[in-house]
């Protein structure tokens, strides 16, 4: 017995000899933190030097805080910040109210098909950049247009989409609305699943209606995670380049330019990599203060 | 009676979501001329084998195909690796300067990736990688979501079972291969489906990195399809169905793993 237990002991050791429970932990983390380094951290680094240089390679040259300095003066940043803070003063709170709406109708015992419902409004959220693209600049378009035939029902006379730079605003906050509302819902839908039903059992006996049972049990419990989709969908509003830059590229009249679509622009229709590097780091600084100041709020 | 004005309210919801996937199905069998004409095509046409081989024609779609399939599944297997060993490390030991380092790899999921990308591709630029696979798999192999995801799940398995191992002598990559490997098997998956996606749509970088059309990604080809001055939308309509497969796919194959690793990465993130 103690015989053959010892033998797969021994081998098991020899073979031990250059992975050791010690050294273990840091040779399972070299891969993650090779990748972190190159393409994390020295990026980032990077980009820091970048913002204070112009040029490129061998003309690459040291200009201080020139780049910020531009940047501060530049109209069209002005106009990428207030289109992105217009874009996100209006969307966010549209997108998540409706997601909570569809949220508590996937959420009623008293629907058919549940399942089917939550596997379709999911779907927009898993589309890739560009299939998402070619379908929205199709469906808004002007002329034969599947928005402006749905509206044609209504009565409504085809709208140029894309062509005005009201219009074109419109059309990235719907873009948008199609595309995250059903993943933010599916998110609500788990929270609420995960409210006790002792909850509202108790608020019913006491004689609560439902308005009240929502204001009083729903909103309350599901608050960590209304305010976390506060935040993720604020920082991902802030740093809006897909849609932009598939549908309108900005325009007309750079109605939807956005911070990180003139990122874009700059380096690499530009390739001014200084100044986009400059843009990146305001970028970067914004996100981070209203992270910041959102966690803020939500603790008081 | 109520039920059913929420069901009906619903069809609708799912109509304006699922509605432009199956427009987008049939527009892919109609001629460019047919696919722009009133009212909207919601049948099915006859030039689905046209559109294709027009397709085939001008991007070469079976390399592109093959290209896109390539850098997917090598990025996605590097990178469950990567994060499953990393995950393991903050999971299941305990180590110097531990913590530091799982918030120090975390914190960068706060950066605008135009931070980076610039850099990066000056860094591959001058050792040559522009226009190579490498510089396409290589940065997006240390992915801070799937550590994150993987420690999440291993915290959850408990200490005994891993000490039972190595009691009987199983050697620490045995205990990883052995016991750790197939309990995480369903959260491995579902980090797979999601990472594969992600490589499998990227656009931006490769549209950066990329310079020869016959080593192109599928969502690349098609953008270079879309700047042309006689756009031919028959075939965009096929090329842009066949990018949205995969997802179909997976999706309806696996979608309680895509809700459970979604809420992982939303409601504990």
């Amino acid at each position: 017995m103690t015989l053959t237990l010892s033998r797969p002991r021994e081998r098991a050791r020899s073979r031990r000899s250059f992975v050791t429970r010690r050294n273990v932990p840091y040779l399972l983390i070299v891969p993650a933190l090779a990748g972190f380094l190159v393409f994390k951290a020295y990026p980032i680094l990077a980009a820091m030097y970048i913002s204070l240089t112009t040029g490129a390679g061998a003309a690459r040259t040291f200009v201080g805080l020139d780049n910020y300095v531009r940047l501060v003066n530049d109209p069209l940043f002005w106009t990428a910040l207030w289109n992105t803070g217009l874009i996100l003063v209006v969307q966010v709170p549209i997108m998540l109210f409706l997601a909570l709406l569809l949220a508590l109708g996937l959420n009623s015992a008293s629907v058919r098909l549940r399942g089917l419902w939550r596997l379709g409004v999911f779907m927009p959220s898993l589309t890739g950049l560009v299939a998402y693209g070619v379908m929205f600049s199709v469906i808004l378009r002007k002329d034969a247009g599947l928005l402006n035939w749905l509206l044609s029902f209504f009565g409504v006379t085809p709208i140029d989409w894309l062509g005005s730079p009201f219009w074109a605003r419109i059309s990235i906050v719907i873009a948008l609305t199609w595309h995250y509302t059903g993943y933010n819902a599916v998110i609500y839908l788990a929270g609420l699943q995960s409210i006790s039903k002792d909850l509202y059992e108790a608020a019913m006996v006491d004689g609560a209606g439902p308005v009240r049972r929502f204001w009083s049990i729903t909103v309350p419990q599901l608050r960590p995670i209304l305010a976390l989709t506060v935040v993720l969908s604020t920082i991902g509003t802030l740093q809006l380049f897909d849609e932009p830059l598939v549908l309108t590229g900005g325009g007309p009249d750079n109605s939807t330019l956005t911070i990180s679509l003139y990122l874009y622009l700059n380096g690499f229709r530009y390739f001014d990599f200084g100044y986009a590097a400059a843009i990146a780091y305001a970028l970067t600084l914004i996100v981070a203060a209203f992270g910041i100041a959102q966690m803020r709020l939500q603790k008081t | 009676m109520k039920g059913w004005t929420l069901t009906f309210v619903l069809a609708v919801v799912f109509g304006l979501c699922v509605g432009p996937f199956y427009w987008l199905a049939m527009a892919a069998t109609h001629a460019n001329a047919d696919i722009f004409s009133w009212p909207p095509k919601f049948y099915p046409g006859d030039q689905l084998m046209a559109n294709t081989a027009k397709l085939e024609e001008s991007i070469g779609l079976v390399t592109v195909l093959g290209n896109t399939l390539y850098v997917a599944v090598v990025q996605t297997a590097g990178a469950i690796v990567v994060s499953l060993l990393a995950g393991y490390a903050f999971a299941k030991f305990t180590f110097k300067g531990r913590n530091l380092l799982f918030v120090l790899l975390l914190s960068t999921l706060v950066i605008p990736s135009g931070v980076t990308i610039i850099p990066i591709f000056e860094m591959m630029n001058d050792i040559g990688l522009i226009d190579s696979y490498p510089a396409l798999i290589l940065p997006s192999l240390s992915v801070p979501f799937g550590i994150f995801l993987t420690r999440q799940s291993l915290l959850a398995i408990p200490d005994e079972l891993l000490d039972a191992a190595r009691i009987d002598g199983a050697g620490e990559l045995r205990v990883l291969w052995r016991v750790v490997v197939p309990v995480m098997r369903p959260v491995l998956a579902a980090l797979a489906v999601f990472l594969f996606l992600g490589a499998w749509n990227d656009f931006l970088w490769p549209l950066i990195a990329m310079r020869t059309p016959e080593m192109y990604t599928l969502p690349v080809a098609l953008a270079s399809l879309l700047g042309l001055a006689q756009t031919d939308f028959g075939q965009i309509m096929v090329g842009t169905a066949i990018s949205s497969l995969p997802m179909m796919i997976l999706f309806l194959i696996l979608q309680r793993q895509f809700i459970s690793g979604l809420l992982a990465g939303a409601t504990k993130g």
